[in-house]
């Protein structure tokens, strides 16, 4: 059994944009899989609908074994908390300190009393200390998070979703707000999470070149259709072209032969 | 379009403009036989009796306990009306906001609620509640409760979209509850801006405290509206002075807080 199947899902927004078309494909567990397209072609839509930040209109997406869309209430809580997610802008609470927000973190697995109070045990305090540690974050742990650069705050979002001990990370264009050094930083922690820790990495990427350098498997969509699911080495040119469009087809190319040489 | 044209028509714009608000101050002078020049004149004359009558005299001072007594009634009502109404505000505007709303049909009801309240003015609310709670501080407190509870909500609503809406959807990704979500990341991110927002309530609505008690005959402003009546003026303007001291102070100390918290 696969970690993650998806099954013919849809997803419709209003009655005319139809974000995503009959997607199906499944997930190993321990895969690292990037997910290109133009804008717009319904990648973040694609991520959302795994752990239901959005309802899909058709279709079924199993996890684990556990058929998501049906989830409700608690059920729906304790799925969440096995996905962790990263975002293009790190989406953290700019105004409390970095290990406050990598604590964040465990209130999937707190009930409501304590996630109101924010009462943390010990265990994870030092869980999240430790995280922050193998990232390179010890100096900044009780610093707020308007002082940091982005690519240290990207690290905090990694280590906010880490201390979830998630079995897949959700990375929806993780460096598309970073330059390209921080971009790097952080390409290297997502594959060494994926290698060292073994867990699944779903990374929406805009940058073409980036995805085959890091992943193992590409899965290019266009206007919610998967036109390729495979190994980056058998991308040819001609679907590069399908997923882009021509004239940005162009573009791209020049940037993979120059990855290749 | 042409750039003449463009700036001809911004011209004659303006003119038109000039025009109605000359039109519509000289209708409604003609309307209410108010004679502008006779009024101007009264000007000097007005302001040479307020200096003469507004200095407070000894028999004034003796009175100033007793002021300051009301005073602090007063300044301690509209902090107590300003900070419950918040509360409520803040509860109302997470029913609102787009971001942390329960369920997409809250949002317009509490929305709606919220510019009823606020576009009453507090004088009106006032009016209004005479009705039901009489001469009594339940009015006053009520009334600013009310045009609190509606300004909080509004400004309470957009910055909470503006604020929180990354961070909420990271907490939902990590399968936090909805209070979880509320007190670990919109509230902190939202307190500046809360706690400004009230302050500046708080010092309006001890100005507003003032005029409301006048007319419901409580706290400084029945003192001032007792001793103007029985013209004693030394007395009267001794509670305006009071008054304005309290506001400055109140708006001194908001200022410090408001710079240590942002
Ligand atoms: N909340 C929404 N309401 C209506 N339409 C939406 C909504 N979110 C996305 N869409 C539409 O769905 C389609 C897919 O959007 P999505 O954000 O998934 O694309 P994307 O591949 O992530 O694009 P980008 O690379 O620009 O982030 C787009 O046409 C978009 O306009
Ligand atoms: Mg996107």
């Amino acid at each position: 059994m696969s970690l993650l199947e998806i099954e013919n899902v849809s997803k419709r927004y209003g009655s005319e944009t139809l974000a995503l078309n009959s997607v199906a494909f499944s997930v190993e567990a321990g895969e690292f899989v990037a997910i290109i397209g133009p804008s717009g072609a319904g990648k973040s839509t694609l991520l959302r609908c795994i752990n239901r930040l959005i309802d899909v209109s058709s279709g079924d997406i199993r996890f684990d074994g556990v058929s998501v869309p049906k989830l409700r209430g608690a059920a729906l809580r304790r799925h969440r908390t096995q996905i962790g997610m990263i975002f293009q802008h790190y989406n953290l609470v700019n105004r409390l300190s970095v290990i406050e927000n990598v604590l964040h973190g465990r209130l999937g697995y707190k009930n409501t009393l304590q996630g109101i109070l924010g009462l943390y045990t010990e265990y994870e305090k030092r869980e999240a200390v430790r995280i922050l540690e193998t990232l390179g974050l010890s100096e900044q742990m009780y610093k707020r998070c308007d002082q940091l650069s982005g690519g240290q705050k990207q690290r905090v979002g990694i280590a906010r979703a880490l201390v979830q001990q998630p079995k897949m990370l959700l990375c929806d264009e993780p460096i598309a707000s970073l330059d390209p050094s921080s971009a790097k930083v952080i390409m290297d922690t997502l594959r060494d999470i994926n290698q060292t820790m073994g867990i699944t990495l779903l990374v929406n990427l805009h940058q073409v070149d980036v995805a085959l350098h890091y992943a193992e498997r590409i899965i290019g969509i266009n206007r919610g259709q998967v036109i390729y699911d495979g190994p980056p080495q058998a991308l040819n040119n001609e679907q590069i072209y399908q997923i882009y469009g021509s004239e940005a087809g162009e573009l791209i190319l020049d940037l993979k032969e120059r990855y290749a040489a | 379009m042409q750039p003449e044209a463009f700036f001809l028509r911004r011209r004659v714009q303006s003119a038109i403009f000039f025009a109605a608000i000359l039109g519509l101050t000289y209708g409604s002078i003609l309307l209410t036989q108010f004679d502008v020049i006779q009024g101007l004149q009264a000007v000097p004359r007005a302001f040479a009796w307020g200096i003469v009558n507004f200095v407070p005299d000894e028999r004034a001072w003796t009175r100033l306990p007793r002021i300051l007594e009301k005073l602090q009634e007063t300044v301690l009502m509209a902090i107590a009306s300003s900070s419950v109404a918040s509360v409520f505000g803040l509860g109302l505007a997470l029913l609102g906001a787009n971001t942390t709303r329960p369920h997409p049909w809250f949002s317009l009801p509490a929305r709606m609620l919220a510019s009823i309240f606020r576009n009453i003015d507090v004088s009106v609310w006032a009016l209004i509640l005479l009705f039901s709670f009489g001469q009594s501080g339940f009015t006053g407190f009520f009334a600013l409760f009310f045009v609190t509870l509606g300004f909080i909500t509004r400004v309470m609503v957009e910055t909470i979209d503006e604020v929180s809406t990354d961070s909420v959807e990271a907490l939902r990704a990590t399968g936090a509850s909805y209070g979880a979500i509320i007190s670990q990341s919109v509230i902190p991110a939202c307190l500046p801006q809360l706690i400004s927002w009230v302050l500046y309530m708080i010092e309006t609505n001890i100005r507003s405290a003032t005029l409301v008690g006048i007319l419901t005959g409580t706290g400084i402003g029945f003192l001032f509206d007792l001793y103007f009546k029985n013209f004693n003026y030394g007395a009267a303007s001794l509670v305006v002075l009071a008054t304005v001291v309290a506001v400055l102070l109140i708006e001194a100390v908001s200022n410090a807080i408001r710079r240590t918290i942002l």
